[in-house]
Parts: structure tokens; C-alpha cells; sequence
């Protein structure tokens, strides 16, 4: 609650890349007189530079809707998004052009996220050109982010539906580095990808991280793929954040009852400890519904 | 996903000069073209091909049959038909493409706006286009004939308002299906604007739809135009196919083969048309089906496969001393045979038994082909697919003997539902939308136990309440689209126990869960399965509901079993490289923030 | 429920209302000379402009608009101007011929295309390339070339049916049955081919759904499945391709009539509109509207009865 009534010009967000402050986001719905759906309620986040924010929560709980709201796919109802001191809560597509040369996306699925007709050249070379470069530049850089992302230089001619998943995660996030931007958000990037695959694509992001320096929004539904990528975590349910900090803290030992429930639900490789594990969600469970019944009597 | 890249042999090349490669191979493509061809040669060269004027009438010889100076005869007034008929064609083009274009002209731009802003805009067009579809055309055309004259052009132009809505709704719909796709949304932040977006990602998509479509309504207009025509309702000084026909008609039991060329004209042109239509459409979807037979199998189409050689073969007996299993897979293999003749074997001598009461895991990701083991023994394999090698037994018989083909349905099916049960993977698709959850637990045990629709709806009151659904009286009233996934799951779990079976196959039965609806999941199959001591085959590509359920573990790669054994040995000590790497890549106990792979072991 | 019908009946009325009010103005052009064509070529300048008056035809659009429509909400259309029937009576004696021939068809087709669909679906094989086939057949002959083919064929070579109708009010059943066949099967073989590809496709869509695998795993037999549930949720689609079939045939029989010399709406429509009848046409437009919203209105009935998602909203 401090973040909300923090004065928000720009030198107040200080050393923060990305602040996020009181964000509501409402769809309307079909009926005209109903209520608009409340998919985000008072939202507060930052990322630093360099920074990784994890943020997980099962579906329907709106982590995706906060990274949408971030690029502006989603719509602001209250509050801000300030991105390096500026407000881009309601950037216009202009401000966005401006904009995209430092905020960037990897979504989740490869194989909707990349235009099947297009070629991959021309898929990394597209937002370059909106920058204004020129065929050659762009064809030369295009060239780069291939390497950098472990791609052979002869994709360029290629179309997605000659690679696998993986390799076409590749050229989305190597896509979402063309521009060099200081933060990508990343709308669970490796959900749609095998064991194996998710492993590389994840050495991959850090990486590049550790090359560029880059800040990453990074949406999971999977407490282990947060807990290794992230330096911070924010934890939502039901359209809010009901938990934020350090990484160790909320994926070791977290204190909302809803991350206590969500960490222990995840099962352990390893017969006996999974039992164990097993053990103590039942008990934590017991617990919460004891901790709600008296609080039922009380009230 | 991981299968190997198919970066073989195709270079990029773009789509559309593939599509258009793929028309011309075609043989029924190259007949369209090659009619059509014809005529718009016949209309552009009318002046040259008619020896007449097409209503110079020649009132001394009527009704004549075929000579050398009128190829195919003179009508009633003593007109070429020859003549006619070429000048007909000019005529009919020109119609049918005005009226395309006023279709497409009209069609495609509200379309794009109706499908891209949706909003007030689009609620209006749809409205207005919703008139104009159930408006029944030729009493239309007859209206504007009344009140414009007989003129073909202002019918076409009119009829082309008729038909925009076919290309209204075409554009509107793909521009649908592709404005919330994701690499639209990359487009917008990468900040294209909304007229890049359309130009480069959208209208692409509605680009091979359009002409499928013209060549579709071109035929329409073509039909429509002679048939005005012929009711004599178009301009009597103009030659087309249409008064041609009428013409011959009045004169059919003078010489009806006056009739004759302007139907065989009317026939081709369209017959042209719809050709091409199916041509391109075609060649669009080999394009689809080569991708789709990249990324996964096709899924199962039929389970009645036709009944083999195997079903009316006294069925072999199994190997002494296997008869206690209650699952044994011996070296199989399923493939599917490709156009080229080859069969491309997705499951390769893999073998594995499974006992009474036990749970086993098969454990791989996809293309590891366990998901297509699994289908092998409930019987329940597309209809192309073929068991290429190996026997499976079931409870001492044989459901694939060695030597057959494809599963005996006639065996299995007598098993399914009563002896071997399925829970499948993505709970909401596994429900049939129509019908109440009732009635979906309940028809299976009337069916497959014989009981009454009474005992069989306490039953299922029953089964629901056992699988943990709190109000079983609300839900077996519900309609699938009613219930959350989760319990969906459950609902499909109650099926699968219902009928009291000896082995439930369970593929992925809770990865399409949240992670706390799965723990629940999990606890419950773990429950039934200790309480109804069934045999239980897991598949799944998750090691930690493998550790949570099973007590042996298969291990798959592409088709093939690296290895097997009990959970703890894999999951502690795996000896095989592939199983090392999987349980490598698991995050669990991993430092955060390090490298995963090892290098030089990068897939 | 109540409430979706309500509505649907209000929209209808609308879409009515709209339609006929741009029918009239259509027709308004071209009622110029209308007095003149009533009265030939003989009468005088007078006689025209006392027709004229008392056809309304000097009053200006909307006042004769609103002078038509007032009556046609009480269920009077007027009287033709050519021939001084009423409009009412013209139509009810047209009608039962093109709404027979129209219904017999799309029940025929409906049946036909159903079975053979669904057998090119299941079964696939030759009885699916045959269907294929007969559907680019079909679709490449417009419907009134093949009614001619099987006038010349059946009726005028042949001579196995009559080659002109002669239904009269008052004919009895064999009359209309063999006056009703050809056209019948005309419409059968255009409409069936169409059909039976969108029911194919459909009912092979249905049978590659998830649930019908597991359908299949709990012991539900291979009839019941096809019959109970993949008929059902590829009936929809079906609909809507009969329902638009139903549509285009109330234009198509246009023609039909013409060549089967049916005394039905078509050959009313015909005569008005190329005479300038404007109280016949706009009968003859709005009786067809009326038909159409109300098949649309049972399609959505049926399909909200089929899919209790629909229902549900």
C-alpha cells in the first residue's frame, strides 16, 4: 500500500525500469447494464533493471492480463504503468513505436505467436523496420540475433512450421530482442514446451540476461520455472497480488495461505519425499480449514 | 514438440507460389484453368471468332441445321448460333465479374473493419447483412428490374449487393480468428499501425479464402444472370446464353439442340469456376495437412476400424505362464503407412506388462509415442493406423495377436467400458456439450452392466459424491459447460470407475489442470485405485505425478522404451543417458539462477 | 425461452418493415408510366391522370407509403392493378403450389442428404467420392438447366410426366403429384449434393472430437455414438445449410415455374414485376419475407434445442 501513495513524477520511480501502480483492469461486458468484469484489482509491482519478477498464479487469476496491461494489449481502467519515468498507461500506438524499442513480449505459445506465412527473416526484420531501418541494416542484425539465440544463419528463408516448438521459442524471444530492450515481458514462455526444450529455453533467457542486462516480466503458472529465473516474486490470485518478495522467500517459505497451498501442491520427483510432501499439504489444508471455520464463528 | 526439426529439403520458398504449383500439378485444377481460358479467349476475341453479327437474322433460313457458313446451325429467326453463342460469352463474363466486384468491393472492406474494431459498427453491418442473406434473390432482382428496367449490368451490380455478405462474413471471420492471435499482438507492440497490421498479417490470411469464394460467386452469377434471361426478363438486343436457352426451349420439339450449347456454355464456365474453387481449396489444405502431419498424428477418427483377418481367425492363445498379467505388451509396434508407401512407425518394440492392482507410469515427451501405446491396448487408434509387429494380451487373451494388423474391435470392445476404462486428458473436450453430465454417466452402465435407468441414476449419484463433488444431485443435472475443469475431471473419473473395471488407462489426466486442481486429482485416482485395487496405466511427461502414483515406471523416447522399473530405482539411479537428461531438466532442487544444461549437451 | 422468441418475432417485424418500405421505393421509380400501361395505348391524356389519381399515383412517396402500409397491417394488400383480384386472394391461390414444391424438397433433401452424408462420412471409400464428385456436379449446373435436361428428357422425349402443370384450385392429389414430381426432383439433385458435403464434413469434424474417443472407451456402441451424439452436434450446421437452401429455392422456383408452367408465387412475380403490379409484388415480397423469418426462427429454435449452450444465453 506505501507504493500507492507514493508521489508518481518521474524522478520519484527512481532507479525502477517499470512501476505499476494501483492498476485496475476492467472488461466490459456483452450485456450492456451488467457490471464490467474486474479482471485486475489494485495492482502494484516495479522492476529494476536487470531485474526478474516472477509472477504466478493459476489460470483465470490475471498474471496474463497484468503483462498485457504492461504493453498496452490490455485496457488501463485506474491507475499507472511507468516505464522509465514516463506514463504508459494509455501510450498512444505512436508512443507505442516509440516505446517498443525497449519493451518487448515472448508469448507463450510458439506456434500462434509467429505469422505461419511469414519467412523467419521477415518475422525479426518487422520490428526493425517499424524503426526505420533499412533492408540491409535489418538483414544484418537479423543475422546477429539468429547467433545470438543458437539458430542456424539459414533460417531466414525458412517459415515456423519448419522448426519445433523450441527453436520457434527461439525466434520469438530472439523477435522480442532485435531492438535491445531494457524489459521483455515474458507471458509463460516455456508452458508449451517439452521437459528437455523448457530446460534450454530457460538457460537461454538467463543468458541473455547475463549478456544484455535485460529485465524480464516473467508469468508462469509453474512455482519452479519462477523460482529459477526470478529475483523477485509476485504471487496472484483472483485478479490481486496476495504475496511479493525475494525469491527465496516466497517459493521456500512463503505466508499467504494461497502460495503455502500452491507450493506444496506441486509434486516432487521422488517417491518419499513426495509422500511427505503429500503429508503436509493435507495437514496445511486441515489447518486452513480450521483457521476459516473459526474465523466463520468469529464473525 | 520436440520432434527434429523437418528443416529438410524445402528451402523458403513463399506459400502462395506453392499453392499455385500445387493448382497447376493438380489435373482437375488444370482443366478449370484450362476452361476457362477458353472462354475468356472466346469473349475477348468475339469479333474475330463470329463470322455474324450476333443479331443479324437471316429470316429465309431458320432453324437450319450445321454447314459451313453457321458452324452449329441458326435459331428460329435465322441467327448464327455460332455467333450467338461467342458473343454470349462476352456478355456472361463481363456480368459475372461486375458482380464480383461490386461483391468483393462491398464485401471485403466492412468486412476488415467489421471483423478488426468489432464494436458498434460491426453489430450494425451484421444486422444489415442478415437482411440481405435472408432476402430470396431473384424475387430481389425481379423488384429492381421492375423498377430500373431490363438492364443485365444494373441486375449484376444488384446481385453483388445481394452477395457481399457471403464476403462480408468470410473476411469478418478470418479477420476474427486473426486478430487475437498472438503474432498480431507482437505486430502491435512492436507498434505497427492499424493499417500495417491489416496489410501485412491480416489480409494475407483472407487473400486465398477471397478467391475461392469469387470463383464461387462468379459461377452463382453466371447461373443467375441466364436464368433472368431466360424468363426473359434481360435485354432482348443483347446475345446472351440465357435468351439463347429460353429460345431453344420454346423450339425444343423443333430442334433441340438449340438447347443444347448454351446449357453445355451455362455447364462448363461454372463448372469451370467451381473447379478452380476446389482446386485452390485444395491446395491450401495439403498445405495444412502436410503441417498437421508434422505436429502430431492425426487424432483418432474411428474406432470401428473394419474388422480383420484377425476377428474371424480363431484368436491363438497366449504364452504359458503370462496368463496372470493383467496387461502384457510384447514388441510393438504401431505405425502409419505414408503416401510414398513407407510407414512411418511411431511406437517400436516396446514391451511391458502390467499386474493387477498396480500402477505403471509410462513417462516420455511428445513424440515419445507413449500416448499411442496407450490407445494400442483401450483399441482406440485412428483408423490408419496399423500395428506393425507384437502382441498385446489382456487378462490371458489376446486383443492384438501376434500377426494382426490392426486391434481386433471385435475383442476389445466387448472389454471397454466393462473391463478397461479411459480417463483422458483435457476434461472439458471429453464431455459431449449436448447432453447433461447425467445422462453421460449413466447411459455407459445402462449399456455395459444391463441395469435399469433407475439403479444406474442412484449409481451415478453415488460415483459422483465418491469422487468428491460436493452437491452430486446439481451436477448430474448440469450440462458440461456448467462445471469447472476440475470438476469436469472428476465427472470423467466417476465414468471411468463406474463399471467397475479391472485396468483405467489414465493419458495426462491432470495436466490440464491448475496445479492445485491437480494435487486434488491426484489424491483422488490415488484413493480409488488403493480402494478398488484396479490396475492403473499413467501416462504423463510429469515425473512428479509419476513419484506421486506410480509403483513401475516405462520410460519413452520417439517410439521406443529406453527403460523400465520400479519408481524408485528410475527416478533415484537412472541408468539410461535419455532418463538422466529428463530428470535433469527438472527445476526441483536446482540452484536458481544456474545453467541447466551442461554444455555441450544442448538438444 | 418466451423472451428469445419474443424477441426474434420483434426483429422479424423490423426486418419486415425495413424491407418494405425499400421495396416501395424501388417501385416507386418505376410506376411512372404505370397509368398509362393499365389504361393502353388508346386512352387519353385525361383518363390517364384520372387513373392516376385514383391509383394514388399523384400523391408523393411517403403519403402513399404510409396509405399502403396502414392496410397492409390489417391484413389488406389491395387489389391488383391489372387484374382487380385481390391481392390476398391471389396470393393464397399461388402459394400452396411453390410452398409444396419448396417443403416437399427440402424435407426430401434433408432426409438424403443426412443419409448419404453421414454413410460418406463413416463409411468413406467410394460412397465419400461419389458424394464428392456429385457435389462439384451439382454445384457446376444451375438448378434450371437440369429442369430443362429433365423436361426434354423425361417429359417431352420420354413422355412420363406431363410437360406442363395443370393444377387447378381444387385438383386432386395425383394431379399435383404429377405435376410436382419433375420440379421435385429438379430441386432434389441441385439441392441434395450440396447438402450431403456439408452434413460429410460436419459428422467427420464431430467424430474427430475428444468425446467421442471417450464415448467409445466407456462401451457406448459405434450406432448410438453416430446416431445420438454426432448427429446432434453436426445438425446445426446441417440447418443452416437447408435453411439458406430453403431461401435460395423461394427465388429458384422462379424459373422452375416457368419451365414446369406451375401456376405457384414464382410465375405471379414474374408477371407483377415485369407489368409494374405494384400491390402484387410488394404481396409477393412480403408473404416471401414473412416465410423466410419464420424458417430462420424454427432454424434457431431447433439449433437452442440441440445445443444447450445456446439455450443457456
Amino acid at each position: 500500500m506505501a507504493q500507492a501513495t507514493a508521489p508518481r513524477h518521474a524522478q520519484s520511480a527512481g532507479e525502477n525500469l517499470l512501476t505499476v501502480d494501483s492498476l485496475v483492469v476492467e472488461y466490459p461486458t456483452k450485456h450492456f447494464r451488467a457490471k464490467p468484469f474486474r479482471a485486475l484489482t489494485d495492482i502494484n509491482i516495479s522492476i529494476k533493471p536487470g531485474e526478474t519478477l516472477g509472477l504466478v498464479g493459476e489460470s483465470g487469476s490475471g498474471k496474463t492480463t497484468l503483462g498485457r496491461a504492461v504493453l498496452g494489449l490490455a485496457p488501463v481502467t485506474a491507475g499507472t504503468v511507468t516505464f522509465e519515468g514516463n506514463d504508459i498507461s494509455h501510450a498512444t500506438r505512436k508512443q507505442r513505436r516509440e516505446l517498443s524499442r525497449d519493451l518487448q513480449v515472448v508469448f507463450q505459445d510458439p506456434y500462434t505467436s509467429l505469422n505461419p506465412s511469414m519467412e523467419i527473416g521477415s518475422i525479426l526484420a518487422e520490428p526493425l523496420g517499424v524503426q526505420g531501418q533499412s533492408p540491409a541494416q535489418a538483414r544484418a542484425r537479423v543475422k546477429e540475433l539468429l547467433d545470438q539465440v543458437g539458430l542456424p544463419s539459414d533460417a531466414i528463408n525458412r517459415l515456423p512450421r519448419e522448426f519445433s516448438g523450441g527453436q520457434r521459442q527461439r525466434v520469438a524471444i530472439a523477435r522480442a530482442l532485435a531492438l535491445s530492450p531494457k524489459l521483455i515481458v515474458c507471458d509463460e514462455p516455456v508452458s508449451a514446451l517439452d521437459l528437455t526444450t523448457q530446460a534450454v529455453v530457460l538457460d537461454l533467457f538467463l543468458q541473455i540476461q547475463r549478456d544484455t542486462g535485460v529485465s524480464y516480466l516473467f508469468v508462469s503458472h509453474d512455482l519452479d520455472v519462477v523460482r529459477h529465473i526470478s529475483h523477485r516474486v509476485a504471487v496472484m490470485y483472483h485478479g490481486e497480488i496476495v504475496e511479493q518478495g525475494p525469491a527465496d522467500q516466497v517459493t521456500v517459505a512463503p505466508e499467504h495461505p494461497y502460495t503455502q497451498r500452491l507450493l506444496l501442491a506441486s509434486p516432487v520427483p521422488d517417491p518419499d519425499r513426495q509422500e511427505q510432501r503429500r503429508a503436509d499439504r493435507h495437514r496445511l489444508l486441515e489447518l486452513q480449514r480450521q483457521t476459516t471455520e473459526q474465523a466463520g464463528v468469529a464473525v | 514438440m520436440s520432434q527434429p526439426a523437418a528443416a529438410s529439403g524445402q528451402t523458403g520458398t513463399v506459400v502462395r507460389s506453392r499453392v499455385i504449383t500445387r493448382i497447376l500439378k493438380n489435373p482437375l485444377g488444370i482443366t478449370a484453368i484450362a476452361i476457362l481460358s477458353l472462354m475468356i479467349l472466346m469473349a475477348v476475341l468475339a469479333n474475330v471468332l463470329a463470322p455474324f453479327d450476333p443479331n443479324f437474322a437471316n429470316i429465309g433460313k431458320t432453324l437450319a441445321s450445321p454447314d459451313a457458313s453457321n458452324l452449329l446451325g441458326t435459331d428460329s429467326v435465322g441467327r448464327d448460333v455460332w455467333s450467338r453463342l461467342v458473343f454470349g460469352a462476352r456478355t456472361t463474363l463481363l456480368s459475372a465479374l461486375l458482380c464480383a466486384t461490386v461483391a468483393i468491393v462491398i464485401g471485403l472492406p466492412t468486412g476488415l473493419i467489421a471483423g478488426y474494431y468489432g464494436g458498434k459498427f460491426d453489430a450494425v453491418a451484421n444486422w444489415v447483412v442478415n437482411i440481405l442473406m435472408s432476402l430470396p434473390g431473384i424475387i430481389v432482382l425481379l423488384t429492381v428490374r421492375a423498377a430500373f428496367g431490363p438492364s443485365v449490368w444494373i441486375s449484376m451490380v444488384a446481385f453483388g449487393v445481394l452477395l457481399s455478405p457471403g464476403y462480408f462474413r468470410l473476411t469478418r471471420t478470418s479477420v476474427q480468428a486473426v486478430r487475437n492471435e498472438l503474432y498480431v499482438d507482437a505486430a502491435r507492440v512492436a507498434g505497427l499501425s492499424d493499417g500495417s497490421i491489416i496489410a501485412r498479417h491480416i489480409f494475407s490470411v483472407v487473400r486465398a479464402p477471397i478467391i475461392i469464394q469469387t470463383a464461387m460467386v462468379c459461377g452463382i452469377a453466371i447461373a443467375i444472370q441466364s436464368g433472368l434471361e431466360f424468363l426473359g426478363l434481360g435485354d432482348p438486343t443483347v446475345a446472351t446464353w440465357g435468351v439463347m436457352l429460353s429460345e431453344g426451349f420454346k423450339n425444343v420439339y423443333l430442334n433441340p439442340t438449340l438447347l443444347l450449347w448454351p446449357a453445355l456454355a451455362i455447364g462448363l464456365s461454372i463448372g469451370g469456376l467451381v473447379l478452380l474453387g476446389n482446386a485452390v481449396r485444395d491446395a491450401l489444405e495439403d498445405g495444412v495437412k502436410i503441417k498437421a502431419r508434422k505436429a502430431a498424428p492425426a487424432p483418432a477418427a474411428g474406432g470401428a476400424a473394419p474388422a480383420s483377418r484377425a476377428d474371424r481367425r480363431k484368436v491363438a492363445t497366449v504364452d504359458a505362464g503370462t496368463e496372470h498379467h493383467l496387461v502384457k505388451v510384447s514388441h510393438l509396434g504401431v505405425g502409419y503407412p505414408q503416401a510414398d508407401g513407407s510407414v512411418k512407425k511411431v511406437v517400436d518394440d516396446v514391451s511391458f506388462h502390467l499386474d493387477r492392482g498396480e500402477v505403471l507410469g509410462i513417462v516420455g515427451e511428445s513424440g515419445s509415442g507413449k500416448s499411442q501405446t496407450a490407445f494400442s491396448i483401450l483399441g482406440l487408434l485412428p483408423d490408419n493406423a496399423r500395428i506393425v509387429a507384437g502382441c498385446i494380451q489382456f487378462d490371458g487373451n489376446y486383443t492384438v495377436a501376434p500377426g494382426d494388423d490392426v486391434v481386433s474391435q471385435g475383442r476389445v470392445s466387448s472389454l471397454r467400458g466393462k473391463r478397461i476404462s479411459y480417463i483422458p486428458q483435457e476434461p472439458m473436450s471429453n464431455l459431449d456439450p449436448a447432453f447433461t453430465i447425467g445422462y453421460q454417466l449413466v447411459t455407459p452402465m445402462m449399456r455395459v452392466l444391463g441395469i435399469s435407468k433407475a439403479e444406474a441414476t442412484s449409481r451415478a449419484m453415488k460415483l459422483l459424491a465418491d469422487v468428491g463433488i460436493v452437491s452430486p444431485e446439481r451436477t448430474f443435472k448440469a450440462y458440461p459447460h456448467e462445471v469447472s475443469g476440475g470438476m469436469a475431471q472428476r465427472v470423467l473419473i466417476a465414468g471411468a470407475i463406474s463399471c467397475e473395471p479391472d485396468l483405467i488407462i489414465a493419458d495426462e489426466p491432470t495436466t490440464a489442470l491448475d496445479v492445485t486442481v491437480q494435487a486434488d486429482v491426484l489424491d483422488l485416482i490415488r484413493d480409488l485405485q488403493k480402494r478398488l485395487g484396479v490396475g492403473v496405466l499413467l501416462v504423463t511427461h510429469n515425473f512428479g505425478v509419476v513419484s506421486d502414483l506410480c509403483d513401475r515406471v516405462v520410460v519413452m523416447q520417439n517410439g521406443r522404451l529406453v527403460e523400465e522399473g520400479p519408481v524408485r530405482e528410475i527416478l533415484r539411479n537412472p541408468s539410461d543417458p535419455y532418463t538422466q537428461k529428463l530428470l535433469g531438466s527438472m527445476l526441483e532442487g536446482k540452484e536458481p539462477m544456474t545453467m541447466l544444461v551442461p554444455a555441450g549437451m544442448e538438444a | 425461452m418466451l423472451t428469445f422468441i419474443l424477441r426474434r418475432v420483434a426483429a422479424g417485424i423490423v426486418v419486415l418493415c425495413a424491407i418494405s418500405f425499400i421495396t416501395y421505393v424501388l417501385l416507386y421509380f418505376s410506376s411512372a408510366n404505370i397509368a398509362r400501361n393499365i389504361l393502353g395505348e388508346f386512352a387519353s391524356q385525361d383518363q390517364v391522370a384520372a387513373k392516376e389519381v385514383a391509383l394514388g399515383l399523384d400523391q408523393p412517396l411517403m403519403t402513399r407509403f404510409f396509405a399502403w402500409a396502414g392496410h397492409a397491417i390489417t391484413g389488406d394488400f389491395g387489389t391488383s392493378w391489372f387484374t382487380a383480384e385481390p391481392v390476398v386472394h391471389a396470393l393464397e391461390n399461388r402459394l400452396p403450389v411453390t410452398l409444396t414444391l419448396v417443403v416437399v424438397a427440402i424435407v426430401l433433401i434433408a432426409i438424403c442428404a443426412t443419409l448419404l452424408g453421414m454413410a460418406a462420412a463413416v463409411k468413406r471409400g467410394w460412397i465419400d467420392r461419389v458424394v464428392q464428385t456429385a457435389a462439384v456436379v451439382g454445384d457446376a449446373i444451375p438448378g434450371f438447366v437440369i429442369a430443362i435436361v429433365l423436361v426434354t428428357l423425361f417429359a417431352i422425349q420420354l413422355k412420363l410426366f406431363p410437360a406442363t402443370s395443370s393444377i387447378v384450385p381444387g385438383a386432386g392429389a395425383d394431379v399435383w403429384i404429377a405435376s410436382l414430381a419433375l420440379p421435385v426432383i429438379a430441386l432434389l439433385i441441385n439441392g441434395v449434393t450440396g447438402g450431403a458435403q456439408q452434413i460429410r464434413s460436419a459428422v467427420i469434424k464431430q467424430l474427430e472430437k475428444d468425446y467421442v474417443r471417450t464415448l467409445r472407451s466407456r462401451g457406448i456402441s459405434e450406432r448410438e455414438i453416430l446416431f445420438k451424439h454426432v448427429l446432434r452436434s453436426a445438425a446445426p450446421a446441417g440447418l443452416t445449410v437447408l435453411s439458406l437452401q430453403f431461401i435460395g429455392m423461394l427465388g429458384g422456383v422462379v424459373i422452375l415455374e416457368q419451365i414446369f408452367a406451375l401456376p405457384g408465387m414464382g410465375a405471379l412475380a414474374v408477371q407483377s414485376t415485369t407489368m409494374g403490379d405494384i400491390p402484387l409484388v410488394m404481396g409477393v415480397v412480403l408473404y416471401t419475407v414473412v416465410i423466410v423469418i419464420i424458417v430462420n426462427l424454427l432454424v434457431d429454435l431447433i439449433n437452442g434445442w440441440l445445443n444447450p449452450k445456446v439455450r443457456v444465453s
